[in-house]
């Protein structure tokens, strides 16, 4: 057997973070998308970018940050503590919160281009067909945005399971509770266990080969609006 | 009754209308693009919020700024057509029409899902997509989805702009038909005159966010106060009575409204008392001081001038003309106009070259 349990627990932990965050990012960030879509606000601009930071911000930084924030003495930590948590850092919920905080652009991205595209027309029709905003976000967005809604979980949950800087930084590297696949195959590599390490790393890149392969052969030509 | 008043700002644009509007038949708004017509329908459907308004449909206010009242777009009994007929292109045919139908509760509905179809000839069209749709009938579909939501009024914005002439004949009789067949007041936004000429009972001409005018189609395009007159196509439109037929010659005979005077026109048979519509265009009336007997023109017409102005252009005048009660439009020649001496008061002869019959 190529693969230790301390390694299919990593996975396991890797596959669950990655599943939750996806879950969480789609509920939060839909709003936010439909939102950064539609509206004229001047807050489109900042907010946009505050979403997008991960994108450029080394994980380390943003890492460093949630360190403070979720500790003993950040503002979130302190919170907390208050409510008798204790603190998040080294926690697997802090995982999730962090994962959250860093794959958020690649679902919120997908979504604002796929409601972007959509435009306003369609809202406009479901309501005058007597549809309340609710009714046409089911009936209507959801279908027609369906293309990024796929896109969006697919690069959340990838994104999530190739995470490394922030998980180090605000997880350390405990078993079953924050040690992820990226951070086992570098404990690996520190052990000189390079055969370990190939395993896992070549899993990885078949993972996210087959992962990327499905997104691009399933991207259709332009979906007209008639 | 339709009661609309709309003030709204936009940096460049300013829409500031005050319409009574009747309750039933179709209403033009007519109007360049750029005067406000279809913010003035995007106001009323609620798409869009004037900083001050009241709108008023019979009973129902959907908008009273004054006493903080916005009924918002989907609890407005309203159906609206949009330029590009905007189907749902994840929906077939028939999930598009029961879009609106299965939201609107049983006991409210008062138009089904077979009459819709047939009166828009869109039957065999249910079970295909959108996308294979022809432009035509894609209007034919987005118009009966409207009207299955039972809409008490019938918004159509620019319904045939996006359509080749050909097409549009396609639709026409299908709009022609819901006016005569349903009881649903339409709000009908246009810039083709030979549409609003169709299908308007009741015209309203807006310009710069303006309402110039607002009245009966046969009374508002004869006026002479209105840049309608002064342009090539000005014409007057006359619904006309069917009094006789002319089985070997093929003529129809019109009684003009509540007057003596008649219409001879080139058209198949219809049952006597039928309204028919049709169009005098001013360029196709000519004036003489005999009745002009020896001629091949149908139509010979008494009448008596009220107006005169000036055309477009410096050769023109157009003169305004009652024909027992009918107003008539001459666009003549200002040459003509000083040998005939044509004044107001004055008894000529109308000589009607071409009549169009429009419905």
């Amino acid at each position: 057997m190529p693969l230790s349990s301390a390694d299919f627990s990593a996975i396991w932990l890797t596959l669950k973070l990655a599943s939750l965050t996806t879950v969480i990012l789609l509920i939060i960030g839909t709003p936010i998308a439909l939102w950064l879509s539609h509206t004229r606000s001047w807050w489109r601009g900042p907010i946009g970018a505050v979403v997008a930071l991960p994108l450029v911000l080394p994980p380390t930084v943003i890492g460093f940050y949630l360190l403070l924030t979720m500790g003993p003495h950040g503002y979130l930590g302190q919170f907390t503590q208050w409510l008798g948590l204790g603190t998040l850092t080294f926690s697997f919920a802090g995982l999730v919160i962090g994962s959250v905080i860093y794959s958020m652009p690649f679902v919120v991205q997908p979504l604002q281009n796929a409601f972007s595209a959509i435009g306003s027309r369609p809202l406009e029709v479901a309501a005058t067909l007597r549809a309340n905003p609710w009714d046409t976000f089911f009936s209507v967005i959801l279908p027609l945005a369906r293309p990024g809604f796929i896109t969006a979980s697919i690069l959340g949950f990838a994104h999530t399971v190739g995470e490394f800087g922030v998980v180090l930084m605000i997880g350390g590297n405990i078993p079953d509770k924050t040690r992820v696949v990226s951070v086992q195959i570098y404990d690996h590599v520190e052990a000189m266990e390079y055969a370990q390490a190939h395993w896992l790393a070549g899993a990885m890149v078949v993972f996210s080969f087959l992962v990327l392969l499905a997104l691009y052969s399933s991207r259709k030509t332009k979906a007209g609006w008639s | 009754m339709i009661e609309v008043r709309l003030q709204l700002n936009y940096s460049g644009f300013a829409l500031d209308v005050d319409l009574k509007l009747p309750g039933r038949g179709v209403t033009a708004l007519y109007g360049h693009s750029g005067s406000g017509k279809t913010t003035c329908l995007r106001c009323i459907a609620g798409l869009e919020r004037a900083g001050d308004g009241f709108v008023q449909i019979n009973d129902q206010v959907w908008q009273d700024s004054r006493n903080g009242v916005f009924v918002p777009p989907h609890k407005r009994a309203l159906g609206y057509v949009f330029q590009e007929a905007s189907l749902f292109p994840h929906l077939s045919v028939l999930a598009n029409l029961e879009f609106g139908l299965k939201r609107i509760p049983k006991g409210q509905r008062r138009v089904d899902l077979a009459h819709a179809t047939q009166l828009l000839g869109i039957g065999h069209l249910l079970d295909r997509h959108p996308q294979h749709l022809s432009g035509g009938e894609r209007q034919r579909v987005g118009i009966a989805r409207a009207l299955l939501t039972s809409p008490q009024l019938l918004l159509m914005d620019e319904p045939l702009a996006a359509l080749d002439s050909q097409r549009k004949g396609e639709i026409l009789p299908y709009l022609e038909r819901l006016h005569d067949q349903l009881e649903i007041p339409v709000l009908y936004v246009s810039h083709a005159q030979d549409e609003v000429a169709r299908l308007a009972d009741h015209i309203v001409l807006l310009s710069e966010g303006k309402a110039l005018a607002s009245g009966p189609i046969g009374e508002t395009l004869a006026r002479l106060d209105l840049p309608l007159a002064r342009g090539d196509d000005a014409g007057v439109v006359i619904n006309g009575t069917v009094s006789s037929h002319d089985a070997h010659y093929q003529l129809l005979t019109l009684q003009l409204p509540d007057s003596p005077l008649q219409m001879r026109v080139a058209h198949a048979p219809l049952d006597l008392g039928k309204h028919l519509r049709f169009k005098v265009q001013a360029r196709d009336v000519s004036l003489s001081l005999q009745p002009g007997e020896h001629s091949s023109i149908l139509n010979c017409l008494p009448v008596t001038v009220t107006q005169e102005i000036p055309a477009d252009n410096s050769a023109h005048v157009l003169v305004r003309l009652d024909a027992a009660g009918t107003p008539l439009l001459a666009r003549i020649t200002r040459y003509s106009r000083d040998q005939l001496q044509v004044h107001p008061g004055q008894a000529l002869w109308a000589q009607i070259k071409a009549v169009a019959v429009l419905a």
